[in-house]
């Protein structure tokens, strides 16, 4: 059970919050223009990596709001924890 | 006459408190203080179960958690029983009750002891593979294969006791309160940081408190004696809290531990009542310091699991800290010093040892000499070849071990005995350490697995950690401390410490006996009956993976978790497929480390809060006129209204005719109401909903379907423009949290640009539906100011009025094709506009009706229900709503996906009316359609989504969905049944009233 610092809130218990799948992954602002294969990339394929990576988590039962969270998959150490619109942390 | 076997007072005994209870409908008596298996060993009975697959006679085995034999039914035959209880773990009290379990008709005579000479016939795998022919057989040998499976029986009426849950925050937790979990508790606590120390049992001080080594000093005192006044020292020790009775059962990521704490379970009948039985402890930990010990483990030899053979450390402790005598001759067999200490404290009670058995050639440790001094004589580079006695061990044959120790050789000799302690070692309790996703490393000269790492957060002290001699303890731990808190000093520094060392080392997995092994019964899981046997069989037909072997011969799989011979399965795989044990890896520590009660895990959570209910504020209105309720979500929904005996079906005909002859009344307030506002309030509708927005006036309610980004329908619902930046929308009863979910996701991650806010006020309106061709006039009864009329107040408009000064919103919105208003209400003025519309509409025999009368109603109109009628594969298109799917909009979420390669295919399965060809045969919904009748096999082509009796058509009516529905219009399909195949023929999904004359009727 994770402890998760809400960049709004602080440090609450998982089970206040929901995860979101992979983060920085941008609605296309022009939809009708993509081929299949360009709205299928967007649409289905996620990573599903071992090792950092870059997550949305949603303080579901707390503030409502959305942020990002980079997680080591192998350990589940949270490594950052960033607002919606801001850079994923670079190491 | 039972024997009494209490030999000497015990400082941690109350002689004084002279306990009865009931073994096996026997009594028996005790002391306060005592466990159950310490007063059945002073009254001599060692006999206490049966072993799950052979029906062998077991006895005690052990004085804790780890005990595999002594579990028992507590309170048998009664609504608080509990099975698998173990013996070494229940203090008992006055009326206690426990039975043996897995044993008919008694533990002394059972019939399932014939399993154990038939034990040829039962290798690992024999149900696979024995019941797997022929198949269709199963069904017949599940039956006696389930009547013979199980430990212990479940109680079969509520449990009574009340349990609870509490939330703990601290800076450092310490698991164990043996020397090392006191002296690190201790010390954190005298460092200002917030310190809860848990331990297991009913006494703090682990196995150092009953120590009667004279050889271990602490400042020249006795270990123990020291121990005791730092004890003694706690209770003044401010930031400190000290839980006894609480065994931690999982250690999550984060430092985030649950752990059981038993309050009432050592307490008489009068004493536990009102009070909390068991209190489950969540615990977030700054820092955890695990001082969980460490287990003693058994030795692998010929029927090495007869009542009477127990663990060495278990015979010390029954002896020194109970005061109990395991047995009047005694015999240890050891491949290590610790027994010597086990068999130097009998002889100084008294109590007779005959002989010491040590696989080893030799040792030169201290205590050897006393034991020498005291005239036992020790067997060296020996081993137990076999054991005798059925219900009580009555003696051992050992013969000396070859150079190698792969087999014996000589002449046998036979010792009788009635007690042996064996005594194989020791092996780290790391359960904890894993469970929290810590690596383990293997030492291969000690063959332990020990912590491979300390972090900043967690660190295991003592003999968890692999320390295991009092100046390694001591001094590793004075060191670990100090880094760990970042103190300077602790206040056991520098204390003077003497002890014997151990030097001479032997370990052999499975030891050897004359007899081949497939003569030999070598328990590995003595509770799963698993021999060294199984798991040879196991690696000689292919298995490899330590997982593997585990769930082919379930060693490891009981209770008790193979607490006890883990590590020699383990071991003897190892041996056998020639890699280095720290290569195989282990099984997965999985939680909890002991069994939990099911009170403990639900907590109050029980009855009415294990999933608590939301019911509308006309709830009481709806009990008192009797109606039916349906779960809806967590919702409480009025289902049908009966009058006298009718049937629901009766019920619901008469409300579905009522509706749409004279009037009806529906609750509808529990669906999900979302207040929308800002600037950007239109242009977000028009990017949720598939259909344009921007020129909704304001007054106006328009119907809105919402995809998902794959283009498939998510909800439905209708949406007013109350002014010019302010909407309200509604939502399914059952979508209501996920719509504003995913709404709230956009607005946030997608379009941060747009000035729009979302409130869900579901719970702050109670909706009233008034519905049928009277509606109007009852309406305006209640509102008699207010025009009703066409012009003023059209179809899918709104109105704000005032009903007795209440500020009501009206929404003239149908969703059973009925002339229809939807009146919303202050939540709390719910039930008085509720009984307002009542009262207004009894001249016109207005009928309250429920969910499935809704259901119908709009079924005969074709509506659909999301989630009903679709599953999350139906684009608007699949449902033939292309009329709602704006061309003119540049993008709405999930526009892109219709136009997909799969979503435009024609022959999608699509929402059709069935019409069955008999008018009274009624559709099973979820029943499979099908074309073709003597196909084999045969093509689904899709399945009935809703079906029902329309009483206003008089005929069976419809909804599905069918691939290529839209192109089989009036074909004949078959709805294939189990003893028939009703004819349906497609039809349009409007059956009544398909020019919509009835909305302004």
């Amino acid at each position: 059970m994770f402890l998760i610092n809400c960049p709004y809130c602080g440090e609450r218990d998982q089970q206040e919050f929901k995860a979101g799948g992979e983060a920085h992954i941008e609605r296309p602002k022009h939809p009708t223009e993509l081929s299949d294969d360009e709205w299928a990339e967007y649409l289905f394929m996620r990573k599903n990596i071992k090792g950092v990576q870059f997550e949305r988590w949603n303080h579901a039962h707390g503030c409502r709001k959305w942020f990002n969270m980079a997680r080591d998959t192998s350990n589940d150490e949270i490594k950052a924890i960033y607002k919606m619109g801001e850079k994923p942390p670079t190491q | 006459m039972t024997q009494n076997l209490r030999v000497k007072s015990s400082e941690f005994i109350d002689e004084t408190n002279r306990i009865s209870f009931k073994f096996d409908g026997k009594t028996y008596y005790g002391f306060k203080g005592d466990t159950l298996a310490s007063a059945l060993i002073a009254n001599n009975v060692h006999l206490v179960g049966r072993s799950f697959k052979y029906h062998r006679p077991r006895g005690i085995m052990t004085s804790g958690s780890e005990e595999p034999n002594a579990i028992v039914q507590v309170n048998p035959n009664s609504n608080i029983t509990e099975p698998n209880a173990r013996a070494t773990e229940i203090e008992i009290y006055e009326g206690l009750e426990a039975s043996s379990q897995n044993c008919w008709p008694s533990v002394n005579f059972d019939i399932g002891g014939i399993n154990n000479f038939l034990a040829p016939l039962f290798p690992a795998g024999f149900y696979y593979k024995t019941f797997m022919w022929p198949k269709s057989f199963w069904e017949k040998y599940e039956f006696f294969i389930r009547h013979s499976a199980g430990l212990g029986k479940s109680p079969n009426t509520r449990d009574p006791d009340i349990y609870d849950h509490r939330n703990i925050h601290c800076d450092v937790l310490v698991v164990g309160a043996g020397i090392s979990g006191i002296l690190a508790a201790k010390n954190a606590a005298k460092n200002n940081f917030k310190t809860l120390l848990l331990d297991e049992k009913n006494e703090l001080g682990g196995s150092t408190i009953f120590e009667a080594n004279e050889d271990n000093k602490i400042n020249h005192n006795s270990a123990s004696e020291w121990l005791k006044k730092e004890i003694n020292e706690l209770k003044n020790i401010k930031n400190l809290e000290i839980k006894t009775r609480t065994s931690v059962a999982a250690y999550h990521q984060y430092n985030y531990l649950l752990a059981r704490e038993n309050l009432t379970d050592h307490l008489v009948k009068k004493d536990k009542k009102n009070k909390i039985r068991q209190r489950l402890l969540k615990i977030r930990a700054k820092k955890v310091i695990l001082a969980t010990g460490a287990l003693e483990r058994p030795l692998i030899f010929n029927n090495n699991d007869r009542p009477g053979i127990m663990l060495s450390s278990a015979i010390k402790k029954y002896s020194n800290f109970y005061g109990v005598a395991c047995g009047t001759k005694n015999i240890f067999f050891t491949n290590n010093d610790s027994a010597y200490e086990s068999a130097l404290s009998l002889h100084n009670k008294g109590i007779k040892v005959e002989a010491i058995i040590d696989i080893r050639e030799n040792s030169d440790a201290k205590i050897i000499k006393k034991i020498n001094d005291a005239g036992i004589k020790i067997y060296w580079s020996h081993t137990i070849v076999d054991t005798r006695g059925y219900k009580r061990l009555s003696g051992v044959s050992i013969m000396k071990l070859s150079n190698d120790g792969t087999s014996v050789i000589g002449s046998k000799i036979s010792i009788s005995c009635n007690c042996l302690g064996i005594a194989g070692g020791w092996t780290p309790a790391v359960h904890l350490y894993t469970q929290s996703g810590s690596k383990l490393t293997f030492d291969e000269e000690r063959k332990i697995f020990i912590p491979k790492t300390d972090t900043k957060e967690q660190i295991s002290v003592g003999s968890c950690g692999g320390d295991f001699e009092l100046d390694e303890i001591i001094t590793n731990l004075n060191y670990k401390l100090k880094n760990f808190l970042d103190i300077n000093k602790t206040d056991f520094e520098g204390i003077t410490l003497e002890n014997d060392h151990e030097t001479s080392k032997r370990n052999i997995w499975l030891l050897p006996s004359d007899q081949t092994i497939g003569k030999t019964k070598p328990f590995v899981d003595y509770q799963n009956d698993a021999t060294a046997k199984d798991i040879k069989l196991a690696l000689r037909e292919g298995f490899r993976s330590i997982e593997h072997v585990k769930r082919y011969t379930t060693t490891g799989m009981g209770t008790d978790q193979g607490k006890l011979g883990n590590m020699h399965a383990l071991g003897i795989i190892a041996d056998i497929a020639g890699v280095k044990m720290g290569e195989l890896g282990t099984t997965t520590f999985r939680p909890p480390y002991t069994p939990l009660t099911f009170g403990t895990i639900v907590g109050r959570n029980v009855g009415e809060f294990f999933d608590t209910f939301r019911r509308t504020p006309m709830n009481d209105w709806h009990i008192k006129n009797k109606a039916e309720f349906e779960n809806v979500g967590q919702w409480k929904r009025s289902w049908y209204y009966p009058k006298e005996d009718e049937t629901m079906h009766q019920a619901v005909q008469r409300e579905s005719k009522a509706a749409r002859q004279s009037a009806g009344i529906l609750d509808a307030s529990t669906l999900g109401k979302i207040d929308i506002q800002g600037s950007d309030a239109s242009e977000f509708l028009n990017r949720v909903y598939t259909n344009a927005w921007s020129k909704l006036a304001i007054g106006k309610c328009r119907y809105g379907l919402m995809l998902n980004e794959d283009g498939m329908v998510y909800d439905d619902g209708v949406t007013t423009r109350l002014g010019e930046n302010h909407y309200i929308m509604t939502t399914t009863t059952g979508g209501a949290a996920n719509v504003l979910g995913k709404l709230e996701d956009y607005l946030q991650t997608e379009w941060p640009e747009l000035d729009v806010y979302l409130t869900s006020v579901t719970d702050h309106f109670a909706t009233a539906s008034l519905c049928g061709p009277n509606s109007k006039k009852i309406l305006n009864k209640i509102i008699p100011d207010l025009d009703l009329s066409d012009d003023i107040f059209p179809h899918m408009s709104f109105k704000e009025v005032l009903i007795d000064k209440i500020k009501c919103r009206i929404m003239r919105i149908s969703f059973t094709g009925e002339l229809s208003y939807e009146i919303n209400a202050p939540a709390s003025y719910g039930e008085a506009i509720w009984q307002k519309c009542i009262e207004a509409g009894k001249e016109f025999n207005i009928t309250p009706y429920g969910t499935e009368t809704m259901h119908l109603l709009r079924a005969e109109k074709g509506f659909i229900i999301v989630g009903q009628d679709t599953d999350g594969t139906m684009t608007p298109i699949d449902l033939q709503m292309d009329w709602i799917v704006s061309k003119k909009k540049y993008d709405f979420i999930g526009k892109r996906s219709l136009y997909r390669s799969d979503t435009m295919k024609e022959d999608r399965k699509q929402l059709v009316g069935l019409l069955t060809e008999d008018p009274n045969i009624v559709l099973e919904e979820g029943a499979q359609i099908i074309s073709e009748l003597n196909q084999k096999p045969v093509e689904m082509l899709g399945h009935v989504t809703s079906s029902y009796f329309s009483p206003n058509l008089n005929k069976s009516i419809a909804l599905a969905v069918v691939k290529d529905g839209k192109n089989m219009m009036g074909r004949k399909l078959f709805v294939p049944m189990e003893n028939k195949n009703i004819s349906v023929i497609v039809a349009n999904t409007v059956f009544y009233d398909e020019k919509n004359e009835r909305l302004n009727a």
